[in-house]
Parts: C-alpha cells; structure tokens; sequence
C-alpha cells in the first residue's frame, strides 16, 4: 500500500482485524501506520462518541513499531500482530491507569497486568487505549460511569450498551476493530447488539478472570467484540486459555472458534427457540427481525423447534440476588487504605469513618444499591430465602439448559427486548435498566458460551437488533458457527456489513448531542 | 475495668462453681510460601517486601491455594484423631479492617477441613481428652504498628502504620469442643492442651510454633456454672492469649471474675475480652453498636477440595511418632516413674535426652545434666533449655569423659560452662582450661606428700585411726591441684601412707 | 414494605456507606421495589436442589508451595493514599472486637 493521505487512512480504519493482520504480516501496511489512522481517527470521532477514559497514543505506537521490528527482524508473528484494540478499563495494565468507570479508583495505576492483557501484549496486539464502561462493570448504558456516558454511533443521543459501552461503540465507530469487554449478565453482548456488531461471552472459565477487577466472580467473563464474526474468533483465540493464576479458569484447550467461524455452515444443525422468551415485554422491530433470523437459519438447512426453559423467568432475580451478593464481597477491598480515593481523613477520623466517608464519595449510586442488596441478601436471617434460593435457582436454569441441549445444539433468541434507548430514559429506574438483561443472563448463571451478532434494524427507529446464539459450556465455537452462517447470509442479502448502513460519524456532528 | 479487689480468691470461686473451657488456637503454618500465592512466609523482613497483588488484595487479584497447606492441615487432622472432608470449600468472613487486605478473610464456615477428633493431655499425672471440634484453614492478616498516643497501643494511637508482609500466611485453627470435668484443674489443663498440641504441631513438621514471634495464638473460652447446675454458663472469649503462662492465668483470672460477678447475684456478659500480660487480668473489648454478622458465603474464586481418600492414607502413613506415644516409649526405654517423665516433659527435656542418649550417653546421665546443671543455666538466663549454647553431642561428651575418669562432676560443670561460654566444644575446653583430672601418680604422690606434711596434726588423728580425718587432706590435695586430682586415689594414697 | 428506611441505614453501616438523608429516602424505595422483585425466587420449588456455587464443575485446583516473584515495596505502595516508614499510613483504627 502506498503511504499517506486521509483517504488511505480511513481505509485502515475499515479493515477488519484479520485484514489488517494479513497486510501488515505481508508488509503491505506498517503497525505503526495502522496505529497512528485509529489514533487519529479517535482524535477524530472521539469527542462525540466518548469510548475512551485513556488513549495510550505513545504506548500503542510503541508496541506497534515492536511489531514492524519483529517483522523486519523475520521473527514470527502471532495471528492479530499490528491490530489495534480497545480495553475496557476493568482490565489491569501497568501504563495505563484501571479506573473501573469509578471516582474511587480515579488515575490508579496497577502494578501489574492482567493476563489478558499481558496475552494481548504478548502476541503483538496494539492496545489503543481503555474504554468508558458503567462503574465496575454494573450496568447496561455507561451511564454509570462516573465519567459520563459513552455515545452509540448509530445515533450519539442513545446509550451504546453496557457495561462494555465503550468497547462497543469504539468498534462500532471504527475507533477499533477489535475490543476487549467482560460479561457479568450480558455486559459483552447486549452492548454488541444495540451498536450492530459482534460479542461473545465465552464459556465462564474459558478466559482468565486475573487482574478483571471483580463485579461478580462467578459469573464474570471476559470476551471479544469485533464488527464481524471471524475477527471476534481470531480475538477470542488469542486472549483465551487455561491460566493457572485463576482457580476457576478451564484447563483445556480453546475451543476451535477460528476453524467455526469459516466453517459457516448450519445444514443439519438444530436450533432451538426457548418458549419463555416469546412473550410480551419487547420491541415490535426486535421481535420481526428475530423471527427473520430464524426463518433464515430453517433457509440455511437448521432445523428449528421449540424448547421450553421453565426457570429462565427466574434467571433476572435470581441474578439480582446473586451478583450484588459477590459485589458486596468484592467491593469491600475499596476502602481508602491501599489505593486510590481516600476522601474525609482530617487526622482525627477513625479508619472505619474515613472508610465510610471514602466510599459515600467515590462510589455512584447504581454501585451502592448493589452493595447494599448484596449486603442484605447475604445477612444471616435472609440468607436462605434469598442467596441461598437464588443458587438454587441456577441449578435449575442450569439443568434447563442441560436437558435443551439434549434435543438441540444451539438455543437462539433476541440478545436484548429493545433496541438502544435514549441516554437519560432509564438512568433513574433500575428496574427498567435491569430488564435489558433479560436474555442474557441465564447463560451468564449457567457459565455456558454465547454470542450476538447483527441481524438487522429495527424498522420502527432503524436501530440495530441482535441475535444471541447460545451453546453449551465449552462449545463456544458452535456459537461461532451459526453467528457467521447468520452474518455471511445477512451480509449477501444486504449486500455488506450492518454498519455500512449507520450514518458517517461526520455528518452528524452537532446533531445528535 | 474490672475491681480487682472484688474477685473471689481462686479456691473459694471453685468451691461453688464449676469450669468449662474452649481453646481456638491459631497457629502460623511452616509453607515455603503463603496460602493464596507464591510470596514467601519469611519472619522479619522488610515491610511490604513480601506482597504481590493477591495478598495485597489489589483489584482484579485471584487466590490459588497452596496445596502444602492443604496437606499441612490434613496432618494436623489426622494426628488429632479428626475425620477428613471428603469434600469441602472455602468462605469469605466479611469484616472491615484496615490490616485485612481484601476487607474478607477467606476462612473454612460450615465445612471444616477436619472435624470430631481428640488430643489425650496429661495434668499433674491425671489424664484428660480434650475433644477437637474442628481443625480449619485460614488467611493472617497484616501487621499494624500504632503510631501516636502514649503507649503505642491501639487505644489512644494516633494513626497506624501497616505492614502487609504476614498477610495471607496460612492458619489453621483447632477449636476444642467444651471440656469439663477439670474442676480446679482448669487453668492447668488449658495449659496443658497449649503445649501438647504445641509439641504435636512440632513433631508434625507444620509449623515452628515460635510463640514470641506470634505463630501461635490462642482465644480461651471460659464459663462458670455452680455445681450441680444442668446447663453451662455464658462463655466469655479472651483474645489473644500468646504465651503457655498466659493461658494459665487467664482462665484462672476469668474464673475468679465470673465467680464475683455470679456470687453478686448478677449474669455474666457473653463477650471478647482481652488479656492484659502485666496484670494478668482481662477487660472487655469495645462494646459493639450491632452484633457482628460476617455475610460468610463460598468464596466463589476458589473451586471446592475434595481430598482423595488415597491421598489422605498417604499423608496418615507419613506421620511421624507422636509426642505421647513416643513419651511413653523413651518412659519404658529409660525406665523412668510416670513423673519421672511428666518432669523431663514439662522442662522441654525430652528431645533433648533423647538425643543425648542416640549420642552415647546413659539415660541417667543425659537426665542428669540437662535437668541439673544446664537447666539451673537456663533458669539463671531466663532462657529455654532448646536455647543454651550446647548441644545433645556435647552432654554425651562430658558424660563419657566422666565416665572415663578424665573428669569429675566438678570438672564436668566447668566444662560445660566453657562450653555455654562458646569457648569450643568439650575437648577444645578441656584443653584449654587444663581441666583433665591428674592421673600421673608422681605428681599426685607429691601433692600427698604435701598436704600430710603441711598438716601434721590431721596426720596425726588419721594415724590414730581417725580415718574419717583423711577427708581434710585430701580437700588439701585437691586444693593444691585445683580440683583436677582424682579423689579416691588422693585418699588411697593418704591411707597408705599413713597407715 | 419489605424493607425499611432504618434497615437500609444498617445496610449502609455495614456496607460503609455514610449517605446521606436524601440518600436514605431515595434508595429505601428503589431497594423496596428491587427486594420485592427478586423475592420472586422465593416462588421456585426448589426442595432438595443443590446451591451451585461455582459454574465451574471442577476440584482441588491447587499452587505448588514454590516461591514466585514479589512486587517490590515501591510498586506495593505505589497506590497507597499515605505512607510512612515503609507501611500503609491508615487513619486510626478502633479495637477489633
């Protein structure tokens, strides 16, 4: 490729990562060159979409000029080496500071990496920045964030999902090709699905929780997002495997993610639609484009049938009990004495007041309701009827899912009732909030892998839908499988990607804020 | 505070009541490294130099357990006779503390490691079991220096200063199920049960148990109900109980205060007290505004253990001799009495006997020295008799050049005293001090010779059969030779000659 | 109500939360409605049904007892709001009970 101009740099904006990939191990394109058109592209763009908390500008060229030295050393490169990727700021890394989307943990700087980062690093990814996300990961807008909102590309007035709002909307607005996001009750997928590109949530276990500050540790799970299906793969190949720093982290290998993403076929594949997920309670446009998606997989030679899931309508308590249960845990450690806020310490304080005064201070209001649900729901006298209740709880979805998988390979369903609402609609309500989260948080209580990828607008606000396909732990690349049969068929009959449709971040500055 | 004055003189609060007691004791675990990561567990090393993020408990850390610990505590179980979980999982203990890294323990709740078991403890030759309810695995917390205030304690500091090195050190904790029955024993028997399951720990190779530095640490449970009473009384729990003395005197203190306030006609308070080591006395601690509730839960970034069967016949095959079984086999190998053997025990003499005789001495002897001469020493030092300069090969030295006639008793002690002086080992000492007994009849002739003329009316007396008067020349003699003559020699030849 | 202002200031003590009074007003009605939803799992008939704890179905992922690298004292302190000697400078702390 020739070097130089905006044009040129645009087109290394539209890549995908695996394109990208190709070009710079071909030496068609330069890390460095590749790094500096997302640079600016954010300098760009970023003001109005508002992905990153921190753009690492001399870190990122720094890795990526390491790459283009490797390459011209002859020396190997891995499979994403040169492509740029955006962080979401729950992930520890050593230059750059980890806030969490939280006052408390303003300007930390761990003194370690997390082993996803440290595996990023290591196979010659080019971290950009981190991302915007709502405070500790609790949330589905990035309104929680204690920095302010993350803007959807597709329209800046609405909420780009959440928690990991900021990585989907720096991919979605071409600020990166590939982020890193974690999925607590859908925090991967549901914020893949309102900006029209792909999210996985892989098997619980199957990615390395150390150094994702903890929102929920049974549940949390870090993933890929990228604006297609294979990309997602390549990411999710690389960032995944056993880690013996994480007692919960599956000792196995990867699932073959890459091989299902280009084996796009779905003949003989059944699917099932869950029952209990077919009642009122979503987006007329949601509802048509999932029933199309489905159709088209019966096109695509799947066999679809209908499954029933009885204790899917207890997953969202259930999960409401059981993740601010962990969070009250886990959100202890926050206490003024080790690291970041300490807030109310005039010399004559107790510990206990300075903690109390630090965490009234730095902790916004969604994180604090979670705190002290979990702080309820764990106190000796409730435990049973509500923690206690709500394992047991998932046992059942968790058998629900066993005997589904007994009669079908996948279960597919909206990733989320609606499309991306306006920023401000829901910020005060969380009961509202909490429903985006509907279909996607039975597989985050099972631990088993699934995955949103676009399946069209909305036609009533032309926003994007997406289609969730879940498959039983460690089958994650079933997922892959069936999401790129979807998107390669989709993609034909619109004749290229979804976000080819979202307006030019450009043309709408001024409008939407 | 409480009135000391008002407490019912020991005796007489026995008179009417009756004890039980409950021991937790904590105990540090000798790991190369901590329980949840590899930091090592050295004493006394800089401040925070021996932390990492998990045992900092910085955000997005992850515990892995020690596997060395797990079997460390396995040990323990099964050498106090509890049973083994076949399966069982870690907790998180929720509570704020500065000096708690994670503001969670991670602890053992409702399923222990090892429960229902037994430790046989000797009390002025009566024997007691003391039941073991349970033997579980935690985390330490770190270290805070007090900083401010006048006494560098807690109270009345200013702000504190945290060392986080000790936190996350694997701890096992042994609950004792209640023991009645002691009577006026109690304190004896808390004490007791400290030490034999300090000894046993030792034996196990799990821990140092070095007390001064804090790896074992004890909470006594007292309660006082009158005799005859069908329930037991309200228990208070004293914290911190951190030597073999302290034990002792705090339940023997607890006794005497619960006894004034029972007789007052008033309830005892259910509470953590703390022990106070000048006064040997308690207090209570800080009145809680609401009742202590931890939110334990399975602490969900730790996976279940789930010991193998064969694993834990494995780990039961690999324990040593136990300390009583291996009292009652040196009492019979040394023919000692039952308190022959309680003395040697209580003075912390066993092993050191022991090694004493492996190193060729007579039982006789090696009991000798250590619970005579050198346990004088240690006494003097204020030090323990396993602290002394000297080792089991050196006694057996001694003894086996006393036995040789190079040395007498008088010698002997001399030597070891040049010994504890680190002036060498028992030759080098000999040597240097010229202490071997003089053995060549000339000059010892000479110093006979000697001693009969400077005293010729002693002479006299012994000439005329006062034979007992010998013993005057031959304290000449020896004199003259600075005690190295052999004196039943010096006295044969005082005989001769004046015979 | 299933849960009133007063227990909501005990959650917040226990959670070291100091809110404030308007705090207090405002999170005792949200929390009311939220314990009311998930109480629904209260419906479930779950006799005899195991608690899953972990998503994991795996045992006895234990760490060898070797030694691995330490922060040094300036990277452990490095976040710390106040230090001294070496140590986490802390407010002053009341007696653990």
């Amino acid at each position: 490729m020739a070097a130089g101009g905006a044009g040129m740099a645009r087109e290394l904006t539209r890549l995908t990562a695996a394109e990208i990939a190709a070009a710079v191990a071909a030496g068609d394109v330069s890390a460095v060159e590749v790094a500096q058109a997302h640079l600016d592209r954010i300098v760009a763009v970023d003001p109005d979409v508002r992905a990153f908390l921190h753009v690492a500008g001399i870190g990122a060229l720094a890795a990526a000029e390491d790459v283009d030295r490797k390459r011209a050393a002859g020396e190997p490169l891995g499979p994403l080496a040169g492509v740029p990727l955006a962080l979401k700021d729950v992930m520890t890394t050593t230059d750059m500071p980890t806030t969490c989307g939280s006052k408390i943990l303003d300007g930390w700087r761990p003194p370690y990496d997390a082993t996803v980062t440290r595996r990023l690093r290591d196979a010659g990814v080019v971290i950009l920045g981190k991302t915007n996300m709502d405070e500790f990961a609790m949330g589905s807008s990035t309104e929680n964030s204690a920095y302010g909102p993350s803007h959807n590309p597709w329209d800046l007035t609405r909420i780009p999902g959440g928690s990991s709002g900021g990585s989907s909307a720096a991919v979605a607005a071409y600020e990166a090709p590939l982020a890193i996001g974690t999925d607590t009750g859908g925090s991967i997928r549901q914020p893949a699905a309102v900006c029209g590109i792909v999210g996985m949530k892989p098997t619980y276990g199957g990615s390395s929780r150390y150094g994702l500050v903890a929102f929920a540790s049974s549940l949390d799970t870090p993933g890929p997002l990228a604006r297609t299906v294979l990309d997602a793969a390549l990411l999710h190949e690389v960032m995944s495997g056993h880690d013996p720093r994480d007692s919960t982290s599956v000792d196995a290998p990867v699932p073959p993610v890459v091989a299902a993403a280009r084996h796009a076929d779905v003949s003989g594949l059944r699917v099932g639609v869950v029952t209990e997920f077919s009642g009122g309670g979503y987006q007329s446009g949601v509802r048509a484009r999932f029933t199309e998606a489905v159709e088209l997989l019966e096109s695509l030679g799947a066999k679809v049938v209908e499954v029933s899931c009885p204790h899917f309508s207890y997953a969202l308590p259930a999960y409401y009990l059981i993740a601010p249960s962990e969070c009250s845990s886990n959100l202890a450690r926050f206490d003024a004495m080790r690291f970041g806020l300490r807030a109310g310490d005039d010399g004559t304080r107790s510990a206990d007041e300075v903690m109390s005064l630090t965490r009234e201070a730095g902790f916004g209001a969604e994180v604090k309701r979670r705190i002290m649900l979990g702080t309820y729901a764990l106190s000796s006298g409730y435990y049973d009827a509500y923690y206690g209740k709500a394992q047991q709880v998932r046992t059942l979805i968790t058998r629900d899912f066993d005997a589904a998988f007994e009669q079908v390979d996948v279960l597919v369903s909206p990733t989320t009732p609606t499309t991306a609402f306006p920023i401000g609609e829901r910020a005060d309500d969380p009961m509202a909030m909490y429903l985006a989260d509907l279909f996607t948080i039975p597989s985050d209580l099972a631990g088993n892998a699934a995955i949103s990828v676009p399946c069209g607008l909305a036609p009533e606000d032309g926003l994007p839908v997406g289609l969730q396909i879940m498959a039983p732990a460690l089958a994650d690349d079933r997922s892959y499988r069936v999401a790129a049969a979807v998107e390669a068929a989709l993609q034909e009959r619109w004749g290229g990607p979804l976000l080819a449709q979202a307006g030019e971040l450009g043309e709408q500055a001024g409008g939407g804020r | 505070m409480t009135d000391l004055a008002q407490l019912v003189p020991y005796d007489e609060a026995l008179s009417r009541y009756e004890p039980v007691i409950g021991l937790e004791t904590h105990v540090e675990l000798g790991t190369a490294t901590k329980m949840f990561c590899g930091c090592p567990t050295t004493f006394g090393l800089e401040p925070n130099s021996a932390v990492c993020p998990v045992c900092l408990g910085l955000p997005g850390s992850l515990p892995v357990a020690n596997r060395a610990a797990i079997e460390f505590t396995i040990r323990i179980g099964l050498a106090l006779n509890c049973s083994i979980a076949s399966w069982c999982r870690f907790a998180r203990k929720n509570y704020f503390y500065p000096d708690m890294p994670k503001d969670f323990q991670i602890s053992q709740y409702d399923e222990p490691l090892c429960t229902d078991g037994w430790l046989d403890v000797d009390v002025d030759g009566r024997a007691f079991r003391v039941g073991i309810e349970r033997v579980h695995l935690e985390e330490d917390t770190g270290k805070s220096l007090h900083m401010g205030g006048a006494t560098g304690r807690i109270h009345g500091a200013d702000y504190s200063l945290v060392d986080y090195n000790r936190a996350g050190i694997p701890l096992v904790e042994v609950v004792t199920k209640p023991v009645a029955g002691t009577g006026v024993l109690a304190p004896e028997a808390a004490r007791a049960y400290v030490t034999e399951l300090r000894d046993l720990l030792r034996c196990l190779g799990v821990s140092d148990v070095r007390m001064e530095e804090g790896s074992l640490r004890c909470d006594v449970n007292t309660s006082l109900a009158p005799h005859g009473a069908a329930d037991w009384g309200t228990r208070t729990e004293t914290k911190n109980v951190n030597s073999l003395r302290s034990v002792e005197r705090a339940v023997r203190f607890e006794i005497a205060r619960q006894a004034a306030v029972l007789d007052a006609g008033q309830k005892v308070v259910q509470e953590t007290r703390h022990f106070h080591e000048d006064s040997g006395s308690t207090t209570a601690g800080r009145s809680k505004e609401e009742a202590q509730d931890y939110r334990y839960f399975p602490e969900p970034d730790l996976v279940p253990v789930a010991p193998a069967r064969d694993w834990v016949e494995q780990i039961r095959a690999s324990l040593p001799e136990l300390p009583a079984a291996r009292r009652a086999r040196l009492q019979a190998d040394w023919g000692l009495s039952g308190a022959e053997m309680t003395h040697l025990s209580n003075a912390g003499a066993v092993d050191l006997v022991s090694a004493t005789v492996e190193a060729g001495a007579s039982p006789a002897e090696a009991r000798k020295w250590w619970l005579g001469e050198l346990a004088r020493r240690a006494n003097e030092s204020g030090t323990e008799l396993s602290q002394l300069a000297i080792t089991p090969a050196h006694v057996a030295r001694v003894s086996a050049m006393v036995r040789a006639g190079t040395l007498n008793d008088q010698l002997a002690r001399q030597v070891l005293e040049g010994v504890l002086a680190g002036e060498g080992d028992p030759d080098t000492v000999v040597e240097a001090r010229s202490l071997a007994i003089v053995s060549d009849e000339g000059a010892l002739a000479e110093a006979v010779d000697a001693a009969i003329a400077a005293n010729p009316d002693v002479a006299a007396k012994v000439r005329d059969g006062k034979t007992a008067a010998a013993g005057a020349l031959v304290g000449a003699v020896m004199k003259a030779t600075r005690g190295r003559a052999d004196a039943e020699r010096a006295r044969e030849l005082i005989l001769e000659r004046l015979s | 109500m299933s849960i009133t202002r007063d227990e909501v200031a005990h959650l917040a003590r226990l959670s070291r939360l100091a809110l404030t009074d308007a705090e207090l007003d405002h999170f005792a009605g949200q929390l009311d409605q939220i314990i009311g939803a998930v109480a629904r799992v209260q419906e479930v008939a779950a006799e005899g049904i195991p608690p899953m704890t972990h998503a994991v179905p795996v045992v006895n992922v234990l760490r060898d007892d070797v030694v691995a690298g330490c922060l040094t004292p300036e990277q452990a302190l490095s976040g710390a709001p106040a230090t001294e000697q070496g140590r986490f400078r802390v407010p002053r702390i009341l007696a653990e009970d």
